[in-house]
C-alpha cells in the first residue's frame, strides 16, 4: 500500500482528539492540505483556524500550552519552520511548552508549487533549537506512531510530514521504539545507508543490488548516537540519504556523531546539494535532484 | 479602592525598579517606571492572584509582552509578596530574575517574553483555553506602543476579535517613545485607537498613570461582551524620576551613582 504521511497524521489526530479532551488543534488556513480537517470534523470545538497568520498561530499555541493544553499546530513545513521560526524558538521552545508542530508538504516532493513551497532546511532549523525534538516518519504507520509518541512526550516537538504517497515500509503490527535507529535490512558489512523520510524507501530499493544495510533514522533529535556509532564501526562505507539539504540534516547529524569518535568510516551525503528546488511533477523533481534509488546506486557504485 | 495605598505601593515599586537597574547596571528603567501604575492596579485591584494560587494557572493571568519591562513585573510581584527571589540578583548569573522574564523560573511570571509582539498571541491562546475550560479567569497583556509596530500584534488582535475573547484585555502602554526616539518619527504606529477599533475591539482610553482613570477603564472592560478590550493607557516614560521623564535615552540605560541619588530623592515620597 501507499499512503501520504499527512493523511496518516489527519487520521491519527482525529482519533486522539476524541480520546484526549486536553488536545487542541491549530491550523493556518491549510486544514484540507495538512489534514487537520479530520480532527475538525470530529471535534470542531477544539480546532481553531488562525487564518494565514502562522506567527500568531504559534503564539496562540504557546498560550494554550501555558494553560495546560496539548497543542498540535500545523502548516506547511516552509511556513512553520521559516515564517514562524522565532515564535517557535522564543515562545514555545524556550519555555518548553507542550506544542507539537506538525509540518506537512516538506521537501522537494511538494512538486509543482516550486521552490517557495519546498522546505529544504526545516530539519536543520528545528534541530538547532534547544528543547525541540525532531521526528521524520517514513510511511503511514510510522507517522501514526510518531503522532502518538509526541502526544505523550512532554515539551515541544517538530514532525516532518510529506505531501505525496509513499510505499509502506512497516505494517499495523510494527512496534516502534523511537529511542533507537531502526535497522531495516542487514547487509554484508560493506555499505550502510542511513535514510530519513521518503529516502528510506529509495534506500531499501537500492540496497537489494548493493547488499547494503539500511537504517531508518526517524528521530533526528533525540538522536540514537550509540546505535549510529555502532553501525559506523561495523561498516566500511556510510551514506546519508535525505530529502533535505546536506547542511544541517541527517548527513550533518551522523557526521557529528562520527566527529566525536575515532571512527574513520567515510560518510557521503546523498541529499539536496545546498540548492533550491523547482516546479515539476514530484517524481520528476526528485529524479532531477538525485533523490532516487538509481542515484543512490550511482553514488555508491562510484 | 484606596488610592493612597495604591500610590504607596507604586512608589515602592518605582524605588525597586531604580534600585534593580542601578545594582545590575543594566536593564530598562524608562518603560518600567511608566508602566508601574498599570501593574500596581492589576496586581492590587484587578487580578485574582495571591500567594495561594500564584503557582497555579487557574487564576487571572498577566503577560508582559513588553518583556524588557521585567523590573516592573519583578517589583510588583515582590510588593505583592508573590516573589521569593532577591531583587538584588536581577540580571545576575544563576538568578531566576532574567533580563527578560522566564515563566519556568518564577511562579508569578505567566509567559516567557522578550521578543516583542509575541505576548499578545500567547494571551489569545490563554483566553481561548479559559473559554474551553468554562473558566471566568481573565487574561491581561501589556504591550508597548512601539511594540505595536510588530505585525504579529495585529494578527493576534484579529484572532482575539474573531474568537470573541471578551475575557481578554490588551493594554497598549502608549508613552510615545521607543529606543530610537519618538514613535511617530521612527515609523508612525499611531493612532492605535482607530486601528484597534477597526479590527473590532472595544477601545477605552485613559491616563495610565492615574488610578481613578485606570479603575474606570478596567471596570468598563469587564462590561464588554463578545469582544476583547483594548485599553490605550497614556503614560509618561520614566514617570517619577525627573530627568528620565519623556526621555527616550533612558529606555535601556542604567543610572550612575549621581543619577541614582537624584532618582531616589525624586522617589522619596508619594507626590
Amino acid at each position: 500500500m501507499a499512503q501520504e504521511t499527512r493523511n496518516a497524521y489527519g487520521e491519527k489526530l482525529a482519533e486522539l482528539i476524541q480520546k484526549d479532551k486536553n488536545i487542541v488543534v491549530l491550523d493556518a488556513d491549510l486544514t484540507k492540505s495538512t489534514k487537520t480537517i479530520e480532527a475538525k470534523k470530529v471535534c470542531p470545538e477544539r480546532h481553531f483556524n488562525a487564518g494565514i497568520a502562522e506567527c500568531n498561530m504559534m503564539g496562540m499555541a504557546a498560550g494554550l500550552a501555558a494553560s495546560g493544553k496539548t497543542v498540535f499546530a500545523s502548516s506547511f513545513a516552509i511556513f512553520a519552520s521559516g515564517r514562524a521560526f522565532e515564535i517557535i524558538r522564543n515562545s514555545i521552545c524556550y519555555p518548553h511548552l507542550n506544542v507539537k508542530v506538525c509540518a506537512t508538504h516538506a521537501g522537494l516532493s511538494v512538486g509543482e508549487d516550486g521552490a517557495s513551497h519546498q522546505s529544504v532546511e526545516d530539519v536543520a532549523i528545528m534541530r538547532a533549537v534547544p528543547n525541540m525534538q525532531v521526528y521524520v516518519p517514513c510511511d503511514q504507520y510510522e507517522a501514526k506512531a510518531v503522532i502518538e509518541h509526541v502526544a505523550k512526550v512532554e515539551g515541544p516537538c517538530y514532525v516532518r510530514l510529506g505531501r505525496g504517497k509513499v510505499e509502506d515500509v512497516y505494517n499495523e503490527e510494527t512496534k516502534f521504539d523511537f529511542s533507537k535507529v531502526d535497522v531495516l535490512r542487514k547487509g554484508n558489512g560493506d555499505v550502510v545507508l542511513f535514510a530519513m523520510g521518503l529516502m528510506v524507501q529509495e534506500a531499501l530499493k537500492a540496497a537489494e543490488e548493493l547488499d547494503a544495510t539500511v537504517v531508518n533514522v526517524s528521530s533526528l533529535k533525540p538522536l540514537d548516537e550509540k546505535g549510529i556509532e555502532e553501525l559506523l564501526r561495523t561498516h566500511k562505507r556510510a551514506y546519508a540519504c535525505e530529502e533535505h539539504s546536506v547542511i544541517g540534516g541527517l548527513f550533518s547529524a551522523i557526521a557529528d556523531v562520527k566527529a566525536k569518535t575515532d571512527i574513520t568510516t567515510r560518510i557521503t551525503p546523498i541529499g539536496i546539494n545546498d540548492t533550491f528546488g523547482e516546479s515539476g511533477k514530484s517524481k520528476d523533481v526528485l529524479q532531477k535532484y538525485g533523490l532516487t534509488a538509481e542515484h543512490i546506486l550511482e553514488v555508491v557504485n562510484g | 479602592m484606596d488610592i493612597n495605598e495604591l500610590k504607596s505601593h507604586a512608589l515602592n515599586i518605582r524605588r525597586n525598579i531604580v534600585q534593580m537597574v542601578y545594582d545590575a547596571q543594566s536593564g530598562h528603567p524608562g518603560g518600567s517606571l511608566g508602566a508601574a501604575d498599570i501593574l500596581t492596579y492589576l496586581y492590587f485591584e484587578e487580578m485574582n492572584v495571591n500567594r495561594d494560587n500564584v503557582a497555579s494557572t487557574n487564576r487571572d493571568r498577566f503577560v508582559l509582552s513588553k518583556g524588557h519591562c521585567s523590573p516592573a513585573l519583578y517589583a510588583v510581584l515582590h510588593e505583592a509578596g508573590l516573589l521569593d527571589e532577591d531583587l538584588k540578583t536581577f540580571r545576575q548569573i544563576n538568578s531566576k530574575l532574567q533580563g527578560h522574564p522566564n515563566m519556568n523560573y518564577v511562579d508569578g511570571v505567566d509567559m516567557s517574553t522578550g521578543s516583542l509582539g509575541q505576548g499578545i498571541s500567547c494571551g489569545v491562546g490563554m483566553a481561548i483555553a479559559n473559554k474551553l475550560d468554562n473558566s471566568d479567569n481573565r487574561v491581561y497583556v501589556l504591550c508597548g506602543d512601539g511594540e505595536s509596530e510588530e505585525g504579529i500584534v495585529w494578527e493576534a488582535l484579529m484572532a482575539a476579535c474573531h474568537y470573541k475573547l471578551d475575557n481578554m484585555c490588551i493594554i497598549f502602554d502608549q508613552n510615545g517613545l521607543q529606543i530610537d526616539g519618538d514613535v511617530q518619527e521612527v515609523i508612525g504606529p499611531l493612532p492605535l485607537k482607530e486601528k484597534a477599533a477597526a479590527f473590532g475591539a472595544a477601545v477605552v482610553e485613559c491616563n495610565g498613570n492615574d488610578f481613578e482613570e485606570l479603575d474606570k477603564a478596567f471596570k468598563a472592560a469587564r462590561e464588554n461582551k463578545g469582544v476583547p478590550t483594548v485599553i490605550i493607557a497614556h503614560t509618561v516614560k520614566g514617570k517619577g524620576v525627573s530627568y528620565m521623564e519623556n526621555n527616550y535615552a533612558w529606555h535601556g540605560a542604567a543610572p550612575k551613582e549621581e543619577d541614582y541619588k537624584i532618582a531616589m530623592e525624586d522617589l522619596k515620597e508619594v507626590r
